[in-house]
């Protein structure tokens, strides 16, 4: 089974539902950590460094002497990742989608595959936990090829969590797409509740089960309660606003070991996704 | 020589567009004819990624020798030195203002694009 934690706005407590699930359960758990421009689950498993893998994906180069400057490679790029104003072609590899469609409409075979490093994956291990963390360049900014090769490394025999990019564009999508289930965190502020709706939107057009966490929750009673009643979207977990968690949260530490009594809390909540699933 | 202003309008006394990229339309000016035309641009507005670098093709299609504008990109400035179109930073108000600013020299040539990129 597969659980996508997403939320829409940041920092509403992903990486915390993530972290917390992972350490509450005592079966195996590959630990996903797709929000690869800024990870951090690795500060809380703290795990030991067992891999390492660095990734590219293939670019275009041009070979000056072949290239009849045609242009005919600039006018298939949608990304604007390759220009030529008849000229030799100006390559802009951080647009570049790797579709390969200049390389094959190049009528000279001017253009040739290139790797082109995008990233890097580190597993680490921690007790029954196995975290592969995705990291990508600094200044690069394609996330989705980095978090499909990330997701590669998820088999249907082991229960896997995967820690979501904020946002609902292309690399939350990348990420949840094939989920089983969609844990969308929140918080109590117009802003949550904003982002929310838009995540909500988005899980919808993909049809996959989801259900909502509030964090930081103020009143029995407030607007994402009201929201989600309205939705007929079901609440699974309700995290209170308090200082004490603030601060275990601050110091690196995991909730349900400094405060026992939410560890149930979130093997209920396990047990209550897999009911809705339909116990896979 | 012909110049590219960009603006939102249509003629000559119509807003100067500060941005380059997703600016919405291009005023293309003949200084030896004394003659206008105006290209769409409004392809780029919502583009994704890569609208300066779509708008210099553009407007190097219009065979253009320099264009005037407060503000260029990395990726813009190197696709339109790829292009051979030198570039001007010009404050004004209006297209007409901007080209006698560049007629009359109060204009700065660039060597390397003035702002960062958007995902700088």
């Amino acid at each position: 089974m597969i659980i996508a934690i997403g939320s829409g706005k940041g920092g509403t407590g992903k990486t915390t539902i993530a972290v917390n699930l992972a350490k509450s359960l005592e079966e195996k758990i590959t630990l996903l950590d797709c929000d690869v421009e800024e990870p951090n689950a690795q500060i809380f498993i703290q795990g030991k460094k067992i891999k390492e893998e660095e990734v590219s994906v293939p670019i275009p180069w041009v070979q000056e002497e072949l290239c009849s400057e045609c242009a005919k490679c600039s006018h298939i790029c949608q990304f604007n990742a390759i220009v030529s104003f008849n000229t030799i072609p100006l390559i802009f590899p951080e647009l570049c989608h790797s579709c390969g469609g200049c390389i094959k409409i190049c009528p000279t075979q001017a253009l040739q595959e290139k790797e082109y490093p995008l990233g890097v994956i580190t597993t680490y291990q921690k007790e029954h936990i196995t975290l592969l963390e995705g990291k990508l360049n600094i200044g690069h900014p394609m996330a989705p090829p980095l978090i499909k090769r990330l997701k590669k490394n998820i088999s249907s025999s082991i229960l896997t969590l995967i820690d979501a990019p904020p946002g609902t564009s292309c690399p939350f999508i990348t990420t949840v797409k094939k989920a089983d289930f969609v844990l969308l965190v929140t918080e109590p502020t117009p802003f949550g509740l904003n982002d929310l709706q838009l995540a909500v939107e988005t899980i919808r057009e993909l049809q996959i089960p989801y259900g909502v966490i509030i964090n930081k929750d103020l009143a029995e009673s407030n607007l994402i309660t009201n929201y989600c009643e309205q939705e007929s979207i079901p609440v699974l977990l309700r995290i209170p606003n308090n200082q004490e968690i603030a601060k275990i949260y601050s110091q690196g530490k995991i909730l349900i070991e400094e405060i026992p009594l939410f560890k149930q809390k979130f093997v209920d909540l396990i047990n209550e996704i897999k009911k809705l699933t339909g116990g896979k | 020589m012909k110049i590219a202003i960009p603006t939102q309008g249509e003629n000559l006394e119509a807003g100067f567009d500060p941005r380059f990229g997703r600016a919405a339309k291009f005023i293309i000016y003949d200084t030896e004819k004394k003659e206008y035309k105006v290209i769409n641009n409004t392809q780029n507005l919502n583009a994704l990624q890569g609208a300066g670098i779509q708008t210099a093709q553009n407007i190097a299609k219009e065979k253009v020798d320099a264009l005037l504008t407060s503000n260029c990109g990395p990726k813009a400035f190197t696709a339109l030195s790829h292009a051979k179109i030198k570039v001007y930073k010009v404050e004004a108000k209006t297209v007409q203002e901007a080209i006698d600013k560049f007629l009359s020299n109060q204009v700065e040539i660039l060597n390397q694009a003035n702002v960062e990129g958007h995902w700088a």
